[in-house]
């Protein structure tokens, strides 16, 4: 059935997108707040490890769930504690975050190593899914999918509908005059930091628990720096966030289709399709500069301490 | 007499704050009473704004008591002020430029109303105290006379009784700041008090009931300021009365040695302001002035003619009848020009260098093969020596030249940076805002040393917001309004009127055609 | 009690010294705590990670053959972090470096003579150089994030090794192998000592290099500008420096170093290409730099200790019977802890509350 089939592949990139728009849309608040989190991929990674853990020892996927948000906001704990206590340079903590989530989390998961995972199954809803085209797109999918959608229309509304957003949007734009008007540039800070773990580690959970359900060594292969690259693709904007985050996920699943169809490239070339299209993207979103400097949140890397 | 049945609105006792290395305030006083405009006088550095920000809970004091309606109050943040009814209109503004106005009213209000209802009272509070400012505009697009009204009303939202301004009319033209006194007497009238923090005595005479003076961090004095006379007044906050500027009469008209023409420059970034048509001239033995409130495009000015931005017509600015407007800053500097940046941190001096490495920053190419040599090698030995000699010329106050730039004071840094170019004997000075930040010591002598330098043959150009200090030193003035620049009058026919007229942008079409 | 930051008047000299011991004081009682978890007695696990390789020889070599690659990468990097250009990138430019280096060889084996290995060396300095650039050109032309587009060209990087050893370059005599062939004694940096250990001379390149960082930043010109630009752009502007020029000036100076140090691991070490030509040494490197104080004597001290922790961790795997996985976690606590400590340098802790009344 040539439908079957276009159904089967929008389910593949759906779950190819899923994990890359919650990372990217914990980063996005990071980063409205002023704080670039260099570490989403070391957060990824150790919400995977978690989310894997959690759920093979428990044997109930939602245990992993819970396991990989609370591994990445630990994670993140630790990125708040150096930037935002101490104020030591956000690129470079970021980094070693990266570095010690990578290192941390192949210690941890040496005995999953090949292990058989627990999958988060879909949700059944009976006589919807079977919906001709899109009944199981809309209604056969893993929660996690659902709740990335829910979560994108919550991050939009938060910042643009609400005063905790608008408090969040000014500690990123002028720290100093944030400070000066009595709000809690750090406490707020620490909130979208945590925020950030929180969706890193869920999107690695993801990876873990429905997109392959098994544990292999760095396996986030990248996606939290595509998910870094994609919050400047949105210009800082939600809803922009999925729709880039829907582009990564069909060019990763196309190239992987490809693949399987034996296209006369070689696999390698297509396998490098992802990071290829990220640079192209990243060159195309950032060359009118002055577009840019409007986009950013003016205090975005700047450490923050304040004059007592 | 303050009546026994009333006690003051504000009442400090002893407030003390140290910083690392210095006592902001030690041990200070004061009395604020209901309806009163009451002035806080003192140089830079004087510790101004240390007093207010413990006032407004931006800061909190090492010791001593603040009374609140005779109540002695701890104010642990910002809130807590705003809800006893302290306001504060802050000096560098404390906006966010990517938000609306609507919006960064909301954000003082501790319990903000929704925006709607928020829109209408502060259109109600403009009108009735004079202030229009448009709700839906991005403060990042606004000039910063609009952003000092969004300040007051968000300030006035609140209903203080107190409501402090620090330094209010340093962005405004004297027509403005004219507006302004308008509107705090009418607050007056409403029985509100006003602590208004200036240095500036004509506009602290001419308003306020009562003064105190701080100087170094300590009261020297409480006053009627409408009862002295400006010159003890001055006195008071300098501790020593200042000799005025030197300023003999200019020779006639010298050699063009700075020609400006037709210069356009399109706005880098979306804050920019564009440069249209601008006309000057730099001419040997005199100081072109040029006024404005800031933000009008001075900066952009100063980068094109140091040529930290190049223009695309190199005949637009010549330098001793070279065109230039293709090179870049060494090259004017081999011609013979020197450069004085408004910002000392982080343009004219890196903070964490020390003054060697400083000395270094605008003289590598300059000075022939005399402190790099040709392979690069930087001659440590000469650097020093210069550093110590610039040291020395404009007495910069130091432990040494080993010193990183940025623990320096406003003013020696100032005088260091300012030495650093005039060792060179430039035959054109470009200085953008040369007595910002500095105290009143320093200023006298880098505004004797501008004016000698031009006596002495160079020709300056003196970009400042401080009218009184151009009035004091120029040959000639122009005024800079929305990136065009007013053709210039000798500085005999300037007063803060006509000049005023220009900032604000009336008549500005009346230059730009030499 | 909340702890809270207080400037420092000018930066400390005391703790710019002592941060980086501090942080390797912390790292072992992390480590120490590590080995607990693990079953291991802590003074046991300690000693053979950081001492027992250092008792013998031939393992002395070993920790030269790992450090050359570190230190070599780091000087580059120490030019790129000092101005504010954060290449990212430099395990893709040590592979790229690797591949250019071995296309004489592997392609034409039979010229090999005795300028081979000379034009291997620029060849992969110029490989890494080029690939280094290529980030450097985005960021100055098109204004692009060179953190995440230097490191995109890892990935694309190590693809295209892979697709060079099991595609054109793949040995044809090899069973099948995913390898190229072995270079021939030309071809090889040869080793220093033969007697004592395989320790080639990339140990003496990572050397000069580090020393004429040294020069570079203390005595001329450039260094002053990587110093300046570093520390204030727009101060950079009014001195006449182009930020532009050093970026593209840094990003190939790091590729080129990052170039070298590959190719020195492929023809002193390996003697061949195959899928994987580094055990991560690029981003080793960026720990090394930082753990160095980004300045070359640092350097050279903070690479032979992260060199250390390579052959710790083999020693451990094989006498402790501890996973080497181990290493990495070593490596990104130290540095945390360096990152931390230095915040000592320009900041003093004092707990709030302790000089206002509140």
């Amino acid at each position: 059935m040539e439908h079957e089939l276009i159904v089967n592949v929008l389910l593949t990139i759906a779950t190819a997108s899923t994990p890359l728009l919650i990372a990217a849309m914990g980063e996005l608040v990071v980063e409205r707040s002023g704080v670039l989190n260099l570490g989403v991929e070391g957060m990824m990674v150790i919400g995977a490890v978690c989310g894997f853990g959690g759920a093979a020892l428990s044997g109930n996927p939602w245990v992993g769930v819970l396991a990989g948000i609370s591994g990445g906001v630990l994670a993140s704990l630790l990125f708040g504690v150096l930037t935002l206590s101490i104020a030591t340079n956000q690129v470079a903590t970021g980094l070693s975050l990266t570095l010690l989530g990578l290192g941390l989390s192949g210690l941890l998961g040496e005995s999953f190593v090949g292990q058989a995972g627990v999958k988060l199954s879909a949700v059944d809803m009976g006589p919807l899914t079977e919906i001709p085209y899109v009944g199981r797109f809309l209604f056969g999918q893993d929660p996690i999918f659902y709740l990335s959608l829910l979560l994108v229309a919550c991050v939009s509304w938060f910042l643009f509908r609400t005063r905790a957003g608008l408090v969040l949007r000014a500690v990123g734009d002028s720290h100093d005059s944030a400070h000066a008007l009595g709000l809690s540039v750090v406490k707020i800070r620490y909130a979208a930091v945590a925020f950030g773990g929180a969706c890193a580690g869920l999107a690695g959970a993801h990876l873990s628990l429905v997109y392959t359900t098994q544990w292999v060594e760095n396996m986030t292969a990248g996606r939290g720096w595509i998910a870094l690259a994609l919050v400047v693709f949105a210009s800082w904007r939600p809803w922009r966030v999925l729709a880039g985050a829907y582009l990564f996920g069909g060019v990763t699943i196309g190239q992987l289709h490809a693949q399987a169809f034996g296209v006369a490239v070689p696999s390698q070339l297509l396998s490098a399709l992802p990071y290829l299209a990220t640079i192209v993207v990243l060159v195309l979103i950032s060359r009118n500069k002055r577009l840019t400097i409007l986009n950013t949140p003016a205090c975005l890397g700047r450490p923050f301490v304040p004059n007592r | 007499m303050p009546s026994d049945t009333q006690p003051p609105l504000l009442e400090l006792e002893k407030l003390r704050k140290a910083f690392p290395g210095t006592l902001a305030n030690d041990d200070v006083d004061l009395v604020i009473n209901p309806g009163e405009i009451h002035a806080l006088l003192g140089e830079n550095g004087a510790g101004k704004s240390t007093l207010v920000k413990m006032i407004y809970g931006v800061l909190r004091p090492d010791a001593g008591a603040i009374r609140w309606h005779g109540e002695s109050v701890d104010l642990p943040n910002p809130r807590a002020a705003r809800r006893r009814g302290i306001g504060m209109v802050f000096q560098h503004f404390s906006l966010f430029e990517a938000l609306s106005a609507a919006e960064n009213i909301a954000l003082s209000l501790d319990d903000a109303p929704p925006m709607d209802t928020l829109t209408q009272r502060a259109r109600e509070l403009s009108e009735r105290y004079g202030l229009p400012l448009d709700p839906h505009a991005m403060v990042g697009d606004l000039s910063v006379g609009e952003r000092q009204r969004i300040e007051i009303v968000r300030c006035l939202l609140q209903e203080p009784e107190l409501l402090i301004l620090d330094e209010p009319t340093s962005v405004l033209t004297p027509q403005e700041a004219e507006q302004l006194f308008k509107t705090l007497e009418q607050l007056r009238a409403d029985g509100k008090s006003i602590l208004y923090i200036s240095h500036r005595l004509q506009e602290v005479q001419r308003l306020c009931d009562n003064a105190t003076v701080l100087r170094g961090g300590k009261v020297v004095g409480h006053c009627k300021p409408a009862e002295e006379s400006a010159a003890s007044l001055a006195t008071l906050m300098v501790g020593s009365e200042l000799p005025e500027v030197a300023h003999e009469e200019a020779l006639e008209s010298g050699a063009v040695l700075l020609d400006v023409r037709a210069l356009t420059r399109p706005a880098a970034t979306p804050f920019a302001v564009a440069l249209q048509d601008v006309y000057l001239q730099g001419r040997s033995g005199r100081i072109l002035g040029i006024a404005g409130v800031a933000g009008n495009g001075q900066g952009e000015l100063f980068e094109v003619l140091s040529g930290e931005v190049l223009t695309e017509q190199p005949l637009c600015i010549k330098m001793r009848n070279k065109a230039i407007g293709n090179l870049g800053i060494n090259e004017r500097r081999k011609l013979g020009a020197a450069f004085v940046p408004e910002e000392r941190l982080g343009h004219g001096a890196v903070p964490n260098m020390s003054l060697i490495d400083n000395a270094l920053l605008s003289r590598h190419r300059s000075d022939g093969g005399e402190l790099v040599g040709i392979t690069g090698r930087v001659k440590r030995g000469k650097l020093r020596k210069l550093a110590a000699r610039i040291v020395e010329s404009m007495d910069v106050r130091c432990s040494g030249t080993e010193q990183p730039a940025g623990a320096l004071s406003g003013g020696n840094l100032q005088k260091y940076i300012i030495a650093r170019e005039l060792d060179r004997k430039p035959k054109v000075l470009v200085v953008n805002q040369p007595t910002w930040g500095v105290d009143a010591g320093a200023a006298l002598r880098i505004r004797n040393a501008l004016v000698q330098l031009a006596r002495d043959g160079s020709a300056v150009v003196v970009i400042s917001q401080d009218l009184e200090e151009l009035l004091q030193i120029s040959d000639d003035v122009s005024v800079m309004h929305d990136g065009k620049l007013s053709f210039p009058m000798p500085v005999a026919e300037a007063n803060p009127e006509n000049i005023g007229l220009l900032m604000g942008g009336s008549e500005a079409n009346a230059g730009g055609n030499a | 009690m909340a702890l809270e930051l207080v400037k420092r008047p000018s930066p400390s000299r005391l703790f710019a010294a002592l941060s980086p011991f501090i942080a390797f004081a912390l790292t072992l009682l992390a480590g120490a705590l590590l080995f607990k978890i693990q079953g291991v007695p802590p003074l046991a696990g300690l000693y053979t990670y950081f001492v027992e390789p250092l008792t013998e020889t031939w393992s002395l070599h070993e920790l030269a053959i790992k450090a050359a690659p570190l230190i070599l990468i780091a000087v580059g990097l120490a030019v790129c972090f000092l101005s504010n250009n954060w290449n990212i990138g430099a395990e893709g430019q040590f592979i790229l470096g690797g591949i250019f280096g071995s296309a004489l060889p592997v392609l034409y084996p039979e010229l090999s003579n005795n300028t081979t290995l000379p034009v291997m060396l620029l060849m992969g300095a110029a490989g890494g150089a080029l690939f280094g650039l290529i980030p450097a050109f985005l960021k100055v032309k098109f204004n692009a994030n060179e953190i995440l587009t230097s490191l995109m060209l890892v990935y694309v990087a190590q693809l295209l090794l892979d697709w060079l050893v099991r595609g054109p370059w793949r040995n044809p005599a090899g069973f099948g192998f995913p390898q190229t062939r072995a270079f021939d004694e030309l071809a090889r940096l040869p080793a220093i000592d033969n007697m004592a250990g395989r320790a080639h001379w990339g140990i003496a390149f990572a050397l000069i290099a580090a020393l004429a960082l040294w020069w570079l930043l203390r005595s001329t010109r450039s260094g002053f500008e990587i110093r300046v630009i570093g520390a204030s752009p727009r101060a950079g502007a009014f001195a006449g420096f182009s930020s532009k020029r050093l970026t593209l000036f840094a990003f190939a100076l790091s590729g080129g170093l990052a170039g070298l140090a590959g190719i020195v691991e492929v023809s002193g070490t390996i003697g061949q290409l195959q899928p994987s030509i580094s055990p991560g040494y690029g981003f080793t490197a960026i720990i090394v730099a930082f753990l160095g104080r980004l300045n070359p004597a640092g350097i050279v001290a903070a690479g032979t200790v992260l060199a250390l922790t390579y052959l710790g961790g083999e020693a451990a795997q094989m006498s402790l019977g501890l996973s080497d996985k181990a290493v990495r976690v070593f490596q990104g606590l130290l540095l945390f802890f360096v990152l931390a400590t230095d915040t000592l340098i320009h900041y003093q802790l004092r707990r709030s509350g302790d000089t206002h009344g509140a």
